[in-house]
């Protein structure tokens, strides 16, 4: 059952059509992977292997490089050819190992535990930790971190976000009604890690595919229960979920943790799940690849360190129309400048946007203070003021108005009749003036 | 931005946006007013849509000359200068000397909208401005209200006073009398058959007009109700000549430029609140001062005044009633300063 609704949001056209009836299928091969040795919120990774050397898949090729970090693993079997400065997703060059992929897929070898019910809550963390596991929502925060909060600070809910409100993407769609089973382990296990005596699985109610399919495997489980969430973005924002399933809201700047809330993605739980039981590191995921753009769009289950180039080809290469490829889904996630860059363990999807997709952003025009924004904005900011402090540069004006409370969703700019770049103002102001 | 290499837009984030624009919003505003312009031309005739004509061209034209003057880009098609246009024309006396709409667009158009800084900066609306400068500059010529073209009945001379002219000197016994019964004067209220601006007169197709803005969202309630529930409520107390309570809102509602200005002037986005619980204040004030000119002013009409004066407590509306910040316990205090 819902607790309260949070105000605002949007409707846009969610377009999931194109890739929710796509089963989720194996990426081919690629002959070649760069694995960013920092694919997580935190320090990166210290390499521990040389070029040269031979390395199985699921190796450990890069250490954490500090508390909030996450090891990093090899997603192919082959052989290192190099460790260099290439781009990610976000432009940024990053230290990355290149790997040779010598096709045989062979396995390093991983620790089975089939008895893992009885596995303390200290041991399900470490194994959770050396699978480098990180939020797959996107967000890519070291998970064993969340896992560890401070003992002031005790959990007593757990919830799994299931919502995928980002319009196109379907990944988490297909593995809750493909995985659903392996969803539920791993949310047993984050249960029995923090000692919850119930945990939720929030679903928007446009899939209720999905509902159902987790209702069916829920079957006699007392602790677990599926909340059907209205449809609306930003549904799957931690803030914005956390205040549908429990109704509590998460005061400005504060953590889940301070309303006694852990939210894990679907995609994470069953990652914790693979770890826990197979002692599989995180080095494959789900991902959606879809958009006009392409040619056949589809879910496709990748090896880390694959360049969004070969899934795009993978899907059929870009239609002629096709003028921009995003990483995540269209609402929040960022344009690549080239689609040569590494999928990481937070890629939640590819959505390339054909022509008639797009709203060309170059042209906006004043806020005519027609107040669409303010009614829209899922934190209760006023993101009139906020672009147009930022516009004209007096961005203390904007931090009066809270601008650090914003979490870019982009409804503002989604409403806005102006095509005021909202977030991309807010950004500039939170460069400019200190929290 | 395009990336050279591989020819691909890099923008920031949403890449998706509602198709509604601005321009859409204005024309659709525009739109909707044209039952009202039907309804004056017909029963004021050819010289009232020239009268109308006149003012948008002139906005329009105003605009133009201005933007390319100060080498600005130039925006006209965006339709809020013909909306300015329009509006005044709307709010003029049906015929008013063609020197009156050209004057009256360039002040509202040049001097109240883009002095200020153009579209989203003035702080009051462009049109009614337009329409007071020429009613404290040319207070004759403004006041000139002719007969209605088309009759449907016979009226008398008197008619060429507005019917809260009539009601305001000579009270609602003799606005009876002029119109015949009481409900004739409702329906002639109602369909728009009486002296007044070219655009005030038909209720009618202003409340079509109207309801077309409601049903696509572009203007919601709160203005518009609590502006005429305000009004309304104040007649029915004050308005009446045997002592309170006995006033009758609906001549009220009906006459002068109440329903043009709640539904289209006092919600111009501008000018107005964006936070909805201050555009109710907003229109609570509207509606008091209306009243409060109507029945104790110098003037029979206090729509225009009323909207003008609550223009000015727009950003501070806007500041005191800021939504509630996600998570916050009380309303910050921060912002409300500056
Ligand atoms: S991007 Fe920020 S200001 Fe805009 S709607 Fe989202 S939270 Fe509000
Ligand atoms: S939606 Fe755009 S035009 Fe409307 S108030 Fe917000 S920023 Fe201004």
């Amino acid at each position: 059952m819902i607790s309260a609704l949070f105000r605002g949001g949007i409707h846009p056209p969610d377009n999931k059509n194109l890739s929710a009836e796509k089963p989720i299928a194996t990426a081919s091969q690629p002959d070649t992977v760069f694995i960013p040795l920092s694919q997580h919120l935190g320090a990166p990774c210290k390499a521990v292997v040389t070029p040269g050397q031979e390395v199985k898949k699921g190796e450990q090729i890069g250490e954490p490089g500090g508390f909030v970090s996450a090891p990093v693993h090899s997603s192919v079997s082959g052989k290192v050819a190099a460790i260099g400065e290439f781009p990610n997703a976000m432009g940024r060059m990053v230290t990355s190992v290149v790997i040779e992929n010598n096709g045989k897929d062979e396995w390093t070898i991983l620790k089975d535990t089939p008895d893992f019910e009885r596995l303390s809550p200290e041991e399900l963390k470490e194994k959770i930790k050396i699978a480098g596991i990180v939020g797959m929502g996107g967000a890519a925060f070291p998970t064993v971190i969340k896992l560890s909060p401070p003992k002031e600070k005790p959990i007593d809910t757990v919830i799994l976000n299931g919502a995928e409100c980002e319009p196109y993407l379907t990944a988490d769609y297909r593995l809750m009604i493909e995985h659903p089973d392996e969803i539920i382990l791993g949310l047993e296990i984050l249960i029995k890690i923090f000692g919850v005596p119930r945990g939720y699985i929030g679903i928007e109610d446009n899939k209720p595919d999905a509902i159902e399919k987790m209702n069916q495997a829920l079957q006699g489980k007392e602790t677990i229960e599926v909340v059907a969430l209205p449809a609306k973005y930003p549904q799957g924002a931690e803030k914005m979920l956390i205040k549908s399933v429990t109704g509590r809201e998460i005061p400005p700047r504060a953590l889940p943790m301070d309303v006694k809330v852990v939210v894990q993605n679907v995609g994470t739980a069953r990652a914790v799940f693979e770890a826990v039981r197979y002692g599989k590191p995180l080095i494959e995921r789900v991902l959606t690849v879809t958009g006009g753009g392409i040619h056949d769009p589809r879910n496709l289950f990748v090896k880390v360190g694959t360049l969004i180039s070969h899934l795009i080809e993978e899907c059929g290469g870009l239609r002629e129309d096709a003028v921009k490829v995003i990483s995540g889904g269209p609402m929040m996630g960022f344009a690549l400048p080239s689609p040569d860059v590494p999928v990481t363990k937070g890629t939640s999807g590819i959505v390339v946007m054909s022509e008639q997709e797009m709203v060309h952003a170059a042209d906006f025009g004043p806020c005519i203070r027609c107040g669409r924004c303010i009614e829209i904005c899922p934190m209760g900011l006023m993101p009139s003021m906020l672009s147009i402090y930022a516009e004209k540069g007096f961005y203390e004006g904007a931090k009066e108005y809270n601008l650090f409370d914003c979490f870019e969703c982009g409804s503002c700019a989604f409403v806005c009749p102006s095509k005021r770049p909202i977030v991309q103002l807010v950004r500039l102001a939170k460069s400019m003036v200190k929290p | 931005m395009k990336n050279e290499k591989s020819g691909l837009i890099v923008s920031v984030s949403p890449h998706i946006k509602d198709a509604e624009t601005t321009e859409r919003i204005m024309w659709s505003v525009s739109l909707s007013l044209l039952p009202a312009v039907l309804m004056g031309a017909y029963f004021f005739g050819p010289r009232a849509v020239f009268t109308v004509i006149l003012s948008i061209l002139s906005a329009v034209l105003s605009e133009y000359i201005f933007l390319k003057a100060m080498k600005k880009k130039v925006v006209v098609l965006d339709g809020s200068a013909f909306l300015t246009g329009l509006l005044l024309g709307l709010n003029l006396p049906p015929s008013v000397p063609f020197f009156i709409p050209v004057i009256g667009a360039i002040v509202a158009v040049i001097i109240t909208k883009q002095l200020f800084g153009g579209l989203g900066y003035n702080i009051f609306n462009p049109a009614l401005i337009g329409r007071a400068f020429l009613l404290v500059s040319f207070p004759r010529l403004m006041t000139v209200w002719n007969e209605p073209a088309a009759a449907f009945i016979h009226l008398d001379a008197r008619t060429t006073a507005t019917p809260l002219g009539i009601l305001k000197e000579e009270g609602v016994t003799k606005l009876i009398e002029v119109f015949g019964d009481k409900w004739n004067l409702y329906s002639q209220l109602l369909f728009g058959h009486r002296g007044g601006c070219i655009g005030e007169t038909s209720v009618l197709a202003l409340l079509i007009g109207a309801a077309f803005l409601m049903h696509k969202k572009y203007i919601t309630w709160h203005i518009p109700i609590s502006f005429l529930g305000t009004a309304s409520l104040i007649a029915w107390i004050f308005g009446g000549q045997e002592g309170f309570f006995t006033g009758d809102p609906l001549l009220h509602l009906m006459t002068g430029g109440l329903m043009l200005g709640a539904f289209f002037m006092a919600t111009d986005y501008v000018t107005s609140p964006s936070v909805k619980n201050g555009q109710i204040l907003f229109g609570t004030g509207c509606g008091f001062l209306t009243m409060l000119i109507r029945l104790k002013g110098g003037y029979p009409e206090g729509v225009m005044f009323a909207i003008l004066i609550m223009n000015c407590f727009s950003p501070l509306i806007d500041r005191g009633f800021r939504t509630k910040v996600f998570g916050a316990v009380k309303k910050p205090e921060q912002g409300a300063k500056q």
